[in-house]
């Protein structure tokens, strides 16, 4: 490589790391998120662009096909998005990325099997950029409802996966031994099929944590996929690669440690644990549900001094936001205090109802997180719960339930429960909700969207 | 190993530490932003699918190479579009704007 272009590809893969870095701390903080994002952004565009003054680099067109193809279905697919459909979007842009670098290490196993480090390196990246891709497809199939999110149990599946990966591992290191590219056919073959297997029993209550978790997984992959590089022509671009990957490798696996806490689960738990395959049996709960008007319900709330309202999913795809935030305006006009209670997973991933939320116009501080709100239910006079189902169900604290353990939302503790609510339907964990049936809780039947609206026309008259 | 390998083992114990620091004290209300921004970092691999598809030499190379260069500017683009529309919720001035306190 010449000096000045090599010299100037380092400089601004150095910058450009720097900003990353900085970038990311940005984003730990609401008041510079969005500055982040955007220096992080423009560091990536020269990043790229300078790529292509790396000498000896050749297949310029086909370089630039891939990157306006890629480019382009990835800017428009992301535009057009639901803010509701998010958590499956992340999940697709990390499968491509898990792909990318799988499919880096397939180009560079086939130029060469005898690399020794690196290619043992390659091999690794190969593994789990596969694996992430997969796993990735699932998740979103699953979330996106075009595959049942139910856990799909297979009998013996433990062994089963294990197997699988294990041959698929064999076939690659087989195909470096033997120095034979054919065999590296069945070592992606059967790693993409180990990524479906491991996620196909992830219930979809559980699959933020796992995508997270194949987010740190791709930044591995792609500091894996860096250090092969490093050792080649091409150092510069494996650097830039294993530091940007070791990042997220590690700023990933520590949100997903966050997230499975949030739920009480271990990670273990979380993969292994078919949770929800289970239908809870027995213990049939106490008492009936007892329905109630919409005129009743804004009365009491036009009465209160303070009411919480506990959002969960069912808003969001109700589409709801707008009528809640009327609502909470026109009742603080009438001397009200409203508050809103998160739970850390409400929606379909930690901070997902806070976006949501924001997006129709509701301050944050009026936002509170469980820790902080939890006290707080005793003094209130009515909690609003709308579509939001197992991060309110006291059956958290009963010894058996298959939520056992996990942190909820103690409504069950203020004065009057209101729970708007689809129909008698269980929540995305499948397991029925004693919140339901207690003495202070009413329900109000209806789309979220409907429901609230006649709340807000109740309350402007009275 | 080779030098360089080395090296680079140091810079990625370096780099994890930074990761772990930098995230550490992160607000829930983040999450989910945090999660899309680290997606949209480890778009750096479209860098290494340019350099792996800018040296291949056989047509299968250059398939497999394309196939990853569009997959890497997905991730890049995709990642970085849905960041900042999360994020540009959470601009208070334009919050202010769009009716709120």
């Amino acid at each position: 490589m010449s000096a000045w272009n090599s010299d100037l590809v380092n400089a601004v893969y150095v910058v450009a790391i720097l900003v990353f870095i900085l970038g990311l701390k940005a984003m730990s903080s609401p008041e510079t998120a969005r500055r982040g994002i955007v220096f992080a952004g423009i560091a990536m565009l020269v990043a790229v662009a300078v790529t292509f003054f790396i000498s000896g680099l050749s297949n310029f067109a086909l370089i630039a096909l891939g990157v306006i193809v890629g480019g382009g279905l990835g800017f428009y697919w992301a535009r057009v998005v639901k803010m509701t459909a998010m958590p499956q979007m992340v999940a697709v842009f990390n499968g491509m990325g898990g792909g990318a670098a799988g499919a880096i290490a397939a180009v560079e196993l086939l130029g060469s099997l005898a690399g020794g480090a690196t290619t043992a390196l390659s091999l690794a990246g190969a593994v789990i950029g596969s694996t992430s891709i997969a796993g990735s497809v699932i998740a979103f199939l699953k979330l996106q409802g075009w595959m049942r999110s139910k856990p799909i149990v297979l009998p013996a599946r433990q062994p089963i996966n294990l197997g699988v990966l294990l041959v698929g591992v064999g076939f690659g290191v087989y195909a470096v031994a033997s120095t034979t590219t054919l065999f590296l056919l069945p070592f992606f073959l059967l790693l993409l099929l180990y990524g479906v297997l491991l996620t196909l029993p992830i219930g979809g209550a559980d699959m933020p944590v796992v995508i997270s978790l194949f987010n740190a997984l791709t930044g591995i992959a792609v500091a894996l996929d860096g250090f092969a590089l490093v050792n080649g022509p091409l150092g510069d671009a494996g650097y830039a690669m294993v530091i940007a990957g070791t990042l997220v490798g590690a700023a990933g696996s520590l949100l997903t440690i966050l997230m499975a806490r949030a739920m009480n689960r271990s990670i273990a738990n979380v993969i292994f644990g078919a949770f929800g395959a289970t239908e809870e049996t027995g213990t049939p709960i106490a008492g009936q549900l007892k329905p109630i008007e919409a005129e009743d319900v804004a009365v009491m709330m036009a009465y209160a001094n303070e009411v919480i309202i506990a959002p969960g999913y069912g808003m969001a795809v109700a589409q709801a936001q707008q009528r809640v935030k009327e609502l909470a305006d026109l009742l603080e006009q009438k001397g009200v205090t409203v508050k809103f209670a998160i739970h850390p997973v409400a929606g379909r991933m930690p901070g997902h109802m806070n976006v949501l939320l924001a997006e129709a116009g509701i301050s944050y501080d009026k936002l509170f997180d469980r820790d902080e709100i939890n006290d707080e239910f005793a003094n209130a006079d009515v909690v609003l719960v709308i579509g939001a189902n197992d991060v309110v169900n006291p059956a958290a604290r009963r010894a058996g339930s298959p939520l056992q353990g996990m942190p909820i939302l103690d409504v069950d503790k203020a004065k009057n429960v209101i729970v708007i609510k689809r129909g008698q339907g269980k929540g995305f964990a499948g397991i029925e909700n004693d919140l339901f049936y207690k003495d202070n809780t009413r329900m109000l039947y209806g789309d979220a969207q409907q429901v609230v609206g006649k709340l807000v026309q109740a309350l402007k008259k009275s | 190993m080779a030098a360089d390998l080395w090296t680079a083992l140091l810079i990625a114990i370096l780099a994890a530490f930074t990761g772990y620091e930098v995230i550490g004290r992160v607000p829930v209300l983040l999450h989910t932003p945090l999660m899309s921004g680290s997606n949209f970092i480890h778009g750096i691999v479209l860098v290494g699918a340019i350099v792996a598809l800018g040296f291949s030499t056989t047509n299968l190379e250059r398939a497999i190479g394309l196939v990853a260069v569009i997959m890497g500017a997905m991730n890049v683009t995709g990642g970085y579009v849905v960041t900042e529309r999360i994020l540009a919720m959470f601009d208070r001035s334009k919050q202010r704007k769009g009716g709120g306190p």
